[in-house]
Order: structure tokens, then sequence, then C-alpha cells
């Protein structure tokens, strides 16, 4: 399983790709293979602001829904689109074509709070 | 936790595994909606054998079985097998079971998670009865091999005749070398087979390996709980701890059909008789979505007017249909065929109907 190194995690199985002022956010291999097929992600309109370790959204897998939490608090500036036809990307590239939303960091000092890939790893034993 | 004859096998394959019934059983091997496609479109073997098994000995078998089963057991002949259920005196379900006739004896097989309750309140009902009840399950492993190319899997690795098997009847069998039980019978609504066999690991490994073998010009799939579950979800089969338990009478269950008011005493049978005279208050129905990508699952309310006048008790996207299906009791006067209701999704209220069962033509 992958973690790149990058990103930074959360104890929910979310990661945040920091790009200047701006994160991308998406959730973890481990957590797309927790969950399996996944048929829809539901998540924010743009403008909404979130709030660290609030609920930005939901995954509806075959098996189950869970809600999605924000690793870091923002403006959410750009949606992915193309998980609206294809929300299988979040299984098959959960850190690439999969990623969901981009969001304005409001508290970049939250980022350093975060895992760690070692971190992360540890917290779910792979 | 148990593990069964397989788990080295489901390790192989790299199954997710999870805690059900008291099992490390695997949930999916590869993806659910490629497991459920490949069950309805070829075939699939499932490893079933958290399954309880008991053997019911004894003169008074049969009057023990139509005393505690809701179905006619007078009406199972050697060699057929009968869906069935057990009510406590209050009317409510203490599990539903297959009920084999296998000639000396009968074999009843209950869910997983029952399995303990189950033979002990069977025990407690047979005052002045000479009756033996074996738990047999420890000693035997069950597959099921489901699919429109399952008979032709199936009959490559046996002598016996299986393709003039009726559905819900059982034969003694030799298969991949192996003796065993074998019936017509499954939980997907497709043509099916399931195999009770010898628990060893030895014994498993062979009958698993020499199926997946057969199967492979079928495109033969390991198939786990989760796609066990939206196929029998799709057929409108009740699941006990979901759609039926100990709150739930079979008559609003839907399970009328195997509850014999008229057949004799059992228990259970004075409560349902009244529940019947005084009229069902709410029925579980079956529903579709009429929005796509709006899903429902076990909890969540069903509405109609503003108000709740139910819950779904299983709910999940099917895989075949492309939509969210469900099944839930509602108040009797909303269970009409075509009846307009809402599932409450999160905030908001997702259009839905009552529609016929099964989901799925077959």
């Amino acid at each position: 399983m992958e973690f790149p190194e990058g990103l930074k995690y959360t104890k929910e199985h979310e990661w945040v790709r920091v790009e200047g002022a701006a994160g991308v956010i998406g959730i973890t291999e481990y957590a797309q293979g927790e969950l399996g097929d996944i048929v829809f992600v539901e998540l924010p309109a743009k403008g909404r602001t979130v709030k660290q370790g609030e609920t930005f959204g939901t995954i509806e897998a075959v098996k189950a829904v869970s809600d999605l939490y924000a690793p870091v608090s923002g403006e959410v500036t750009e949606v992915n689109g193309a998980l609206e036809k294809a929300s299988e990307l979040v299984n098959s590239e959960p850190y690439g074509g999969g990623w969901m939303i981009k969001i304005k960091l409001g508290s970049p000092q939250e980022v350093a709070g975060l895992l760690d890939a070692k971190q992360y790893r540890a917290l779910i034993g792979k | 936790m148990k593990r069964t004859a397989f788990y080295p096998l489901h390790q192989q394959l790299g199954a997710k595994l999870v805690e059900f019934g008291g099992y490390e059983m695997p949930v999916l091997y590869t993806s659910i909606i490629e497991e459920h496609k490949a069950v309805r479109q070829g075939v699939g073997i499932f490893d079933v054998s958290h399954m309880g098994e008991f053997e019911i000995r004894g003169h008074d078998a049969l009057a023990f079985l139509q005393r505690v089963t809701t179905n006619d057991v007078a009406k199972l002949a050697d060699g057929k097998v009968q869906y069935s259920s057990m009510t406590f005196e209050a009317g409510g379900i203490v599990d539903d079971l297959l009920v084999y006739h296998c000639g000396d004896h009968y074999l009843t097989v209950v869910n997983a998670s029952n399995m303990e309750k189950d033979i002990a309140w069977m025990r407690a009902n047979t005052a002045g009865l000479d009756v033996q009840i074996t738990d047999a399950s420890d000693r035997t492993s069950l597959l099921a091999v489901q699919g429109p190319k399952s008979l032709a899997t199936l009959k490559k690795l046996t002598s016996s005749d299986l393709a003039s098997m009726p559905y819900y009847t059982s034969i003694r069998a030799t298969l991949a070398g192996t003796p065993m039980l074998l019936s017509r019978t499954g939980y997907t609504g497709e043509l099916g087979f399931e195999l009770y066999f010898d628990s060893s690991a030895s014994v498993g490994a062979s009958v698993w390996n020499a199926v997946m073998e057969a199967g492979k010009e079928f495109g033969v799939k390991p198939v786990g709980l989760g796609a066990r579950d939206t196929l029998r979800l799709e057929m409108g089969f009740c699941l006990y701890g979901n759609d039926i338990d100990q709150t739930t009478n079979p008559l609003e269950a839907g399970l009328g059909w195997i509850t014999k008011l008229d057949k004799g005493d059992f228990v259970g049978r004075g409560a349902l008789l009244k529940a019947k005279a005084d009229g069902l208050t709410r029925k579980l129905v079956g529903f579709t979505l009429d929005e796509p990508k709006a899903f429902p699952r076990h909890g969540y309310e069903i509405r109609s007017d503003g108000r709740a006048i139910g819950a779904v008790t299983s709910g999940t996207i099917s895989p075949m249909l492309e939509k969210g299906i469900g099944m839930g009791y509602v108040e009797f006067s909303a269970s009409a065929l075509g009846t307009p209701v809402h599932i409450r999704i999160r905030q908001s209220d997702a259009p839905a109907h009552v529609v016929k069962l099964p989901f799925l033509e077959r």
C-alpha cells in the first residue's frame, strides 16, 4: 500500500497535499480499500467554509456510507467534478484522479498537527 | 473467533476478513460488484460454513419440528428441503432456517449468529417427545456454488444427475471425490447448489480447488459476504437481524407462505392467529429510490406526508439495477405497491416508491 511522503494524514484516513496557500484533500489508499466499491461521493459546494474535523461530505460504498472529515480548515475553492460520473477514481487513484476538494488554507498552522506518512502507517499497522 | 476450514484459502486469496456470527469470514476478495456480477452472469463459490447445522433424530422428530417450526413438515418428503421459521410464544421470530428431510433424520440449517440461542430454544421445547438434537456445525463445511453456470461447473465433478434436481431438493452425492449432502438451494435467486461435507481443512481445500478448476472456463470467482448480502437483497430475501428478529412476526415480514396456521399447533401459533385476526399494523415492503445516487441504509427513516411511517431494515445500491433498493417496515396503509414514500438520507428526503419483490426478475 502506498502512502506518499509529501502528504499529511488524519486518523480518519483523509490526506492533504499542501500547494502554497492551498490544500488538496482526498482519502487514503487504505481507506478506499476498507470501503470497497465507491459508488457516490457527496462534496460541498465551492465557496463553502469547512472547519478542521468537521464533516465536509459523505462517501457511499456498496456496503456502507461514511462521513468525510476536513483535515484542515478553509474555504472550498475547487471540487473534483470528475467524481460525479466516475466515483471509482477514488478506488483506483486515491492520491491522483480521486482527489475530492481543494481549499484555501484558513489556518496553515493546522497542517503541522497532522500525521506524516510514517505516523499514519503506524496508526493503521501497515 | 472461530475460523472455517477455508480460512487458509481466504488468506491466500487476499480476502478482507471480518467478524460475522462469531466467525472470521471473507466480506470480499476483490470487489463486491465484480463478485455480485460473477454470480448473476457466471458462477461464484461462497464459504458459508459459519451457518449452523443441527441433526434432528428420534421417533418424534417430525412432531418436534411441527412444534418448533411454522411451515408444515408433514408435507416435507424424503429428499426435499423446506424454508421455514421458528417463532417465540409471543409470535416474534427466533430464526429462519432450512429443514432437510434426510430419510432417517432431519437436518436444520440456521443462522450463525443465532446458533446458541436456537439450540437452547429447541431443546427447551422437547418436553414429552423422543427427539435428539445434535449440533453438527463444527464437523460440517458448507460451500454454496451459485450462478447460471453452477450446474455446468459442478456436473464435471460428479456422476450424480444434478441437472434433473428440482429446486429445494437434496441428494447424497460424491463430488470431487468427497461424499456430501448436496441440495439445489441458495440465497442468491440464481440456479445454485449448496454442498455439506466434512469440515477438515484438507477435504475443504480439495473440494474448493476442484470447483475453482471446473469453473475456470466460466470465470468462477470466490464471493464474500458483501456480495451475498447484495445478491439476497436484490431478491428481497430476509436477513435475520436486519429484516426479521424477535420483535417482528412472520406475517408482517411477508413470510405468511411459510407460516401454516392450519397445520396444527406450534409454538407462537396463538399469537400469530391473534395478529392475523386483529389485522396487520405494519408490513415489510421493498422500495426503490427514484433518483440516482440516493442509497438507503439500515435504520434510515421511511417517511410520508412529512412524518415517519417506518424504517429501513436493509438497503444498498443494486449492482444490477444500478439504483438504491431497500426493504423496511411501513404502516400497513402505506404498504400497497406503487405507494410513494420518502427515505430520509442525512438531512434530505429522497423520493422512493413501494415495489413488488423481488427487485430483480429471475
